[in-house]
């Protein structure tokens, strides 16, 4: 028999993977972000070298709020959120154990993609491989930081925006130290490693902490 | 809500009945730690292991992923909420065949009616077994068969050591079952 | 034509035209590709990399190709409310995505030599972004509502807004482009196309379209196939009062 967070992990990977959705609908809301940048702002190709991996990485924010609102909601509205409570695993690890499997499904695709789509913003080679490794180790922390967001709002169905609000101004950190180490990569005053490391505090900060508040109020959620 | 004060022991089974509002699921859910308590407490006789992880909760809602196929639901709640120390747990194929629902062993959860979800989440009784068995209206949307299936399962589970405690209006089947009528005191 | 409402006959008619486009598909790609590299000539100011265009244009009107196919069939859906018409609609859109992404990445590597990086906003290849960025959308529609006949209208009506639409992007793409790009960018009005560039050019264009319909067959057959399954699949899960020993029976 499998152990409680291995069987969580392979539903909820299997889940995200039969409704589709949630990571491919993020990839093309990347490239859309993308694509009407130039529109706004101009086809000036050294223009958009310079604040490519900028954009990428507001857009790759912006794509990963899109399903994160869902992390928990399914759960609560289906009643396996009381179930899960039940388990002799602590809501502490099922929650980490949802975000690692929301991470795989809707940030892993746009790590990847996100630097393919830095052709359409004229990064060289050096300055894509930046933006996959800063956004590999940056984008736990926004998962971790957006469970907090998702438990908050689980019981409202209209969570979504508020969810936003409330966890977008707490991803800054994340933000600047991921486009500085982004930008760092193709030259620049700073090591790349030094934005980086901090980067990297910040997601294993974040992931020991987070599971913490997110169940806290995921149990607080009957009274 | 009142103060309440019941103690049951192995195969024993207790029906809390009442109108609605008077607190039936809230006491439930307040047993299966799902809500805090206001006031007192709740102990097993063997303080061996944590409340909640040795009973089952059936509420309203079942806990299934219309996305994955009964086998898979019934798979992770097995692996999700059996314990070591628990006697040997039924293949969902054997859980379903209680419930008469072994056909759609291999069809997504969403295309099944109302009645086979909510005796999916009854087979989950069988998949994960614990001993305590909270039963919030266990007979919402079965037909005759189904509550007769149920009242089987539940008179086996007693024979075995069982303790069951359904919320209820209606009769669901469990026989020398004491009853505690909440809310007529107002 | 009547008779393509009917699901049965056109799973039959599916049957026969499927081997008889892949063939012609076939055929006419080998001949079109072997006149590509062995007969028609190197440009003589772009050289070789000029032949990436008999890709690259005939899957950029295949892109276009396909929304009119998604076109039709949307209007299919919303007058007649037939469900091959919703099953040639869902089809055409990943059709049309691959052949317009084709397109994309063809340009692309075309332009590399041509603008000594991959991608420039140049108007033309900007349009068909724009057109992908509409199937993946439509795409996305068809996978997120369960309910084949509400997606079906749902994605009738984005269809015919987008059909409206892409003109309009198509002339505000153009202008934002000069506005922002004067006279230097390189124009692909280009040179006159000889006939021994045009020949192979329509012979790879027609070979593509019947490779679009082969495709387009194959997968409406299996969209009414997975209809089918679907209503099969209700049916055995509702079939569960059959008593257990007959149900026992039937398993033997």
């Amino acid at each position: 028999m499998k152990s409680p967070l291995a069987a969580l992990f392979v539903r909820e990977f299997a889940i995200a993977r039969r409704i589709g959705g949630g990571g491919s609908m993020g990839v093309v809301f990347l490239l859309v972000l993308v694509t009407i940048v130039p529109f706004a702002i101009g086809p000036d190709l050294n223009l958009l070298r310079r604040i490519g991996p900028a954009i990428l990485w507001i857009a790759a924010l912006l794509a990963m709020l899109l399903g994160l609102d869902r992390l928990f909601q399914a759960d609560f509205e289906d009643g396996s959120l009381d179930q899960l409570q039940l388990g002799a695993t602590p809501l502490e690890f099922v929650v980490f154990v949802k975000c690692l499997a929301h991470w795989a499904t809707t940030a892993l695709p746009l790590v990847v993609a996100a630097p393919l789509f830095g052709v359409l913003m004229a990064q060289e080679a050096a300055s894509m491989l930046g933006i996959g490794v800063s956004l590999l180790v940056g984008t736990p922390a926004l998962t971790f930081i957006g469970a907090v967001g998702a438990a908050a709002t689980v019981s409202l169905r209209r969570g979504g925006l508020l969810m936003a609000l409330l966890v977008l101004p707490l991803c800054v950190p994340a933000l600047i130290f991921g486009v500085s180490a982004a930008t760092a990569a193709s030259g620049g005053t700073i090591p790349f490693a030094t934005p980086l490391a901090i980067l990297a505090a910040l997601t294993l900060a974040s992931g020991a902490l987070c599971p913490f508040a997110a169940a806290a109020l995921l149990r607080r959620l009957g009274e | 809500m009142e103060a309440v004060d019941f103690a049951l022991s192995d195969g024993q089974a207790l029906i809390l009945s009442g109108p609605n509002g008077a607190g039936k699921s809230t006491l439930l859910r307040a047993i299966a730690g799902l809500l805090p308590l206001a006031a007192g407490r709740l102990t097993l006789d063997d303080d061996s292991e944590e409340i909640a992880a040795s009973l089952h909760y059936i509420g309203h809602a079942e806990g299934m992923k219309p996305a994955l196929t009964v086998r898979e639901n019934l798979d992770f709640w097995s692996s999700f909420l059996s314990r070591e120390s628990a006697a040997a747990a039924l293949a969902p194929q054997d859980a379903l065949t209680a419930f008469g629902l072994a056909h759609v062993i291999d069809i997504p959860a969403g295309y099944l009616s109302a009645g086979q979800k909510r005796r999916i989440a009854l087979a989950r009784l069988l998949v994960a077994p614990r001993p305590i068995w909270l039963l919030d209206e266990p007979t919402t949307a079965l037909d005759v068969r189904a509550q007769a299936a149920l009242a089987a399962v539940m008179a086996r589970h007693r024979a075995g050591g069982g303790i069951v405690l359904a919320a209820t209006h209606s009769p669901v089947g469990l026989e020398n079952a004491g009853e505690l009528k909440l809310g007529t005191v107002a | 034509m009547l008779r393509f409402a009917n699901p049965s006959f056109v799973l039959r008619f599916a049957a026969r035209a499927i081997p008889i486009f892949g063939a012609l598909a076939a055929l006419l790609l080998a001949v079109g590709l072997y006149l590509v590299f062995f007969v028609a000539p190197a440009d003589y100011q772009q050289g070789e990399t000029v032949r990436i265009m008999y890709i690259h244009v005939p899957a950029a009107w295949l892109g276009m190709f396909a929304y009119m196919v998604m076109a039709s069939a949307a209007l299919g859906t919303l007058v007649w409310r037939h469900p091959v018409a919703d099953a040639a609609q869902k089809s055409a859109a990943p059709l049309g995505a691959m052949f317009t992404f084709v397109c994309l990445v063809t340009g692309s590597l075309w332009g590399k030599p041509m603008w000594g990086t991959y991608w420039v906003w140049d108007a033309r290849l900007t349009s068909m972004l724009v057109l992908l960025l509409i199937y993946l959308a439509l795409i996305a529609l068809w996978n997120t509502i369960e309910e084949p006949q509400r997606a079906a209208k749902a994605a009738a009506v984005m269809t015919l807004v987008g059909l409206v639409n892409i003109p309009i992007i198509k002339f505000s793409v153009d202008w934002w482009n000069t506005l922002h790009q004067p006279a230097s960018v390189f124009k692909t009005s280009g040179p006159a196309i000889y006939g021994s560039m045009l020949w192979p050019l329509l012979i790879m264009a027609v070979g593509a379209t019947f490779l679009f319909l082969a495709l387009h067959l194959m997968s409406i057959r299996n969209e009414i196939l997975r209809r089918r399954l679907d209503r099969l699949t209700r049916l055995a899960a509702s079939a569960n009062d059959m008593p257990r020993t007959a149900r026992f029976e039937a398993a033997q």
